[in-house]
């Protein structure tokens, strides 16, 4: 019964704050905005997009980063998996990836910016003795290159480890094994066994995910600007740019830009579904022909070494934030920093225990809401046969599309409006507008791909729906269940704006004491905020991880 | 000329300011303070600033035990890593028809944002003049009650000044070898290719480069004070553009990109990848010694003819639930000890709103800098800043640019 009430309580929680978020987006884009002045609908807002300089090239930018990171961070993904499916390699492998996984997108990105620009950490491990570079190269062109190559890179050392992760969470619903050993027995070598038959099944898993990464890839911010092109910046870029800028005239110019950020990841997502079709005929005649050849794997073999050296770089990147977060001082071209301090670390360590505990409160609370809600829809989804209509789903994932900042506005007035902003109740539920579309997407695919016969076994031997769904289903989804945890705890703690503004300010977390600091560009604090930050996901994603060998030993056959 | 014309300004807006002051007696306004104080008591507010840096908040967490010591008020500090964060908050009340209550009580706010709300009615006040510090205040200088030529009118409270240096590292770059002056810079950049950029236009501080650029190119700077128009506009910037693009293709990456903000500007130069950057902070240099940012040989440069100044304020949002915990507030910001402190580079090399021989010879000697402070700048060196041009030049300065140089 109360399960039926499962997505109305969904919508509830979410739809407050996605229409207004939405509809504080989208009117002022049409010149409605009544605090600033605006009264009327009016096309002028357009006009200003349409006329900015460069938005041609912000567009191409947006779309073609967007998609570039989407399509690598995929095949590099499942090249990952296939290179390494059923070696020992691969646990030591994930463990690899999970600093990276945990870490807030913007401190990779600056570690990343560090390593590879012209003063950066690989030129100083050569220079000036193998280059002659005594002051960094002038003419080196390497962060903020206009196609956005380094942007790209920057974001697949993050992309590439969540993928890696979502199809490894999923292949607990397949029966990897068998599938692998059937090809096999047909003469394929592994990584193309795997490419060729486990990564259909799985794809159908991950699909939300890659959906995920590539409306990220197309809205994120924060780390555009820090290893984008600025002139111009991606579209996100532009409008944040717009929206904090110091000319409120700008605020409706900003709304319109959201607005058809919002219409471009759609159509961006509507071109991916087009083209799974053609691409999945193609992928069906190459298996149909049953060819031998190794090309596949082959080409599995390549992604999987360039997604190695690119979690290689992830790596560098976080340790080189480490150590500038002990740097006194370190100049070009010193290996090593020219100093060592422990007073940011000292000084930080007390308001440090306090913040965490804030985060780590309401990273838990939103985590719970979010799996409460999402398991009891995708059961009920199950139990009465129901689908979420295409609406709904949209309506889930727009959070994660709209920029932050034109999206925020709205739920802002709506909690102001509620009484309810600077209140921890307010800010849990503005993270769970965050949280709950990745735990969802994280989970979706796994739950429905769930065997069913492995329910109706059950139930046959007399065990009730609810029995059924606690002894059989969630220690058999253990896995990807802890796995959407990790991410939404991990998407929970990132969170700066939504912190922000449903708290008024008044709610301090490690993340707003973080990115406040990081605007002041010193290095060191930003190594600092980085570990900081990376600390507790870690935790979270360490336990995900674990946790499941642990605790369900005994189901391991089945997985 | 221009400096004359600063002067000019500046005498006739104190007059005004004197005119405007408060007619009642000084034992009513002694009393009216008490009762702001005696309202405070007890009163959080809600100060929100930039916390770029631990020793800004270090700062203002010393300036809240000090509130919490002498007026009984709680002053808490939130965060903000852009002051607009605090503006569309701000907004965002007023769409929701909070009318009181608000959460913002105090906002370390600058020009333009600044502009912004006072246009829109969404600030408290007048209330200056009702702070006793405020006589103390530097009058003389132009910015501290016109703030990009629009006069503050006492809805905000400046609490430090802010001026046109650009940084460098002495030990690589001679002090001797300089540009004086900005036509002097094209030289300068042609010999040192790559090695010269400045932030993004879109960015303040980019957009102050161009009207640096702009104050001194402008055939007749006198036009700078009034609202841009067409033709004023096109007048007074085609010396600038001819300029600039004579200097673009010796800039940093060609002028084809620009850091985005002024910090990522600041790390280029700590690096190395430029060797000048502009700041608005004539203590930077003092500042980043001591920090551990910049080499021990930083300094700060001021062009010939003087550079853009303006000032700081705190204002108090329309809403704002403590007005008169954030009035004491704002009157501790512009305390002599308080602006001494914030002026020593050991703590943020804030300098001084005010005029220091308005103080007591015991307050005037706080303001000595420390004899080990080393990069910072004396007044001489800075000079009298130069007044900022009206905002609509700086609108016009940032689409024109675009226009011509973002494709």
């Amino acid at each position: 019964m109360l399960l039926r009430l499962a997505p109305a309580a969904t919508l509830a929680v979410l739809a407050g704050p996605v229409v207004l978020g939405l509809a504080f987006t989208v009117l002022p884009a049409f010149g409605f905005l009544p605090a600033l002045g605006g009264t009327t609908f009016a096309l002028d807002p357009w006009r200003g997009l349409l006329a900015a300089p460069g938005l041609s090239t912000a567009l191409t930018l947006t779309v073609g980063t967007g998609l570039a990171t989407t399509l690598l961070a995929l095949a590099l993904a499942a090249g990952l998996c296939a290179a390494v499916a059923h070696r020992p390699g691969m646990a030591r492998l994930q463990r690899l990836m999970v600093p990276l996984l945990a870490s807030p997108p913007s401190g990779l990105a600056l570690g990343f910016a560090f390593l590879v620009m012209p003063s950066g950490w690989l030129v100083r491990l050569v220079s000036p003795w193998a280059t002659g570079w005594a002051v960094p190269p002038a003419g080196l062109v390497t962060v903020g290159d206009p196609l956005g190559i380094s942007l790209v890179a920057a974001l697949l050392i993050k992309e590439v480890p969540y993928l890696t992760l979502m199809l490894f969470a999923a292949s607990a619903t397949v029966p990897v094994e068998r599938l692998m050993a059937a090809a096999r027995a047909l003469g394929r070598d592994a990584a193309t066994a795997w490419v060729s038959v486990v990564f259909p099944q799985l794809y159908r898993q991950v699909r939300l995910p890659v959906f995920a990464v590539l409306a990220f890839s197309m809205s994120v911010v924060d780390v555009a600007i820090i290893v984008g092109p600025t002139n111009p910046p991606p579209l996100a870029v532009l409008a944040t740019r717009w929206f904090l800028g110091y000319d409120l005239a700008y605020f409706h110019t900003a709304a319109a830009a959201a607005t058809l950020q919002l219409v471009l990841v759609a159509l961006a997502i509507l071109l991916w579904l087009a083209l799974e079709r053609p691409v999945a005929a193609l992928g069906r005649r190459w298996l149909a022909r049953g060819s031998r050849s190794r090309a596949a794997g082959g080409a599995a073999g390549v992604a999987g070494a360039v997604a190695a050296l690119l979690i290689l770089l992830g790596l560098l990147s976080l340790l080189a934030m480490l150590v500038w977060s002990l740097a006194g001082s370190w100049r070009f071209p010193a290996a090593l920093p020219d100093s060592w301090q422990l007073w940011l670390w000292r000084g930080e360590a007390g308001d440090a225990a306090a913040l965490a505990s804030t985060s780590a409160g309401i990273g838990l609370a939103a985590v719970a809401v979010a799996l409460v809600l999402t398991l009891a829809c995708l059961e009920n989804e199950q139990r009465h046969g129901l689908h979420p209509g295409a609406a709904v789903q949209w309506l889930v994932y727009l959070p994660l599309i709209v920029p932050q900042i034109a999206f925020l506005f709205g739920v802002q007035v709506l909690l102001v409006r509620a009484g309810l902003d600077g209140t921890p109740l307010a800010v849990v539920w503005a993270h769970l507008v965050f949280v709950l579309p990745f735990v969802f997407l994280s989970l979706a695919d796994a739950y429905r791909a769930l065997d069913p016969r492995y329910a109706m076994t059950a139930a046959a031997m007399g065990a009730g729906r609810w029995q059924v769904f606690l002894t059989v289903k969630l220690p058999l989804l253990a896995r990807p269940i802890l796995i959407a945890a990790a991410v939404g705890f991990a998407v929970s703690i990132a969170q700066y704006l939504p912190t922000l503004f449903a708290g008024a300010g008044r709610v301090a977390t490690l993340t707003t004491e973080a990115v406040t600091l990081s605007s002041g560009g010193d290095r060191r604090i930003l190594g600092l905020v980085a570990v900081l930050q990376a600390a507790l996901p870690l935790a979270a994603y360490g336990l995900a991880l674990a946790l499941p060998f642990l605790a369900f030993r005994r189901f391991r056959g089945m997985a | 000329m221009n400096r004359s014309i600063a002067l000019a300004l500046a005498a006739g807006l104190s007059a005004l300011a004197t005119f405007l002051g408060p007619p009642a007696g000084a034992d009513e306004a002694k009393e009216a303070w008490q009762d702001i104080l005696a309202a405070a008591r007890g009163q959080s507010v809600y100060f929100n600033a930039w916390a770029g840096d631990p020793q800004t908040n270090a700062f203002i967490t010393w300036v809240g035990e000090l509130a919490r010591e002498r007026y009984g008020i709680d002053v808490r500090h939130v965060k903000l890593a852009d002051t607009a964060e605090a503006v569309t908050r701000i907004v965002a009340e007023k769409a929701a028809g909070r009318e009181t209550g608000g959460s913002v009580d105090l906002v370390w706010i600058n020009g333009p944002n600044l502009l912004s709300l006072k246009e829109k009615g969404l600030l408290f006040g007048p209330f200056v003049e009702k702070l006793p510090n405020w006589r103390h205040v530097d009058r003389t200088k132009p910015s501290n009650l016109t703030d990009f030529t629009i006069p503050v009118e006492g809805y905000a409270a400046p609490w430090r000044m802010a001026q046109v240096v650009f940084l460098y590292d002495s030990a690589r770059t001679p002090p001797a070898s300089l540009p004086g002056t900005i036509p002097a810079f094209l030289d300068w950049a042609r010999a040192h290719a790559g090695r010269l950029t400045h932030p993004h236009p879109r960015d303040f501080l980019g957009a102050t480069f161009l009207k640096q650029a702009l104050v001194e190119l402008a055939p007749d700077p006198a036009v700078l004070q009034q609202p841009a128009s067409e033709e004023t506009f096109a007048m007074a910037t085609a010396p600038l553009w001819a300029w600039y693009d004579a200097l673009r293709p010796h800039l940093w990456r060609g002028g084809e990109d620009f850091p985005a903000t002024g910090t990522a500007q600041l790390s280029m130069l700590a690096d190395g990848e430029i060797a000048l950057a502009i700041s608005f902070n004539p203590a930077d240099a003092a500042v980043g010694i001591r920090k551990g940012t910049l080499p021990q040989t930083a300094r700060v440069h001021v062009l010939d003819a003087g550079t853009i100044g303006n000032t700081s304020f705190v204002a108090i949002p329309f809403n704002a639930a403590h007005k008169e915990a954030a009035m004491v507030l704002a009157n501790l910001l512009m305390s002599p000890e308080v602006q001494a402190r914030a002026q020593d580079p050991a703590t943020i090399g804030a300098f001084t709103v005010l005029d220091l021989a308005s103080l007591s010879e015991a307050e005037r000697a706080r303001f000595t800098p420390p004899a080990d402070a080393v990069g910072l700048p004396d007044n001489a060196a800075l000079g009298t800043p130069l007044p900022e041009p009206h905002p609509s030049w700086m609108t016009r300065l940032v689409a024109e640019w675009e226009r011509r140089y973002t494709r």
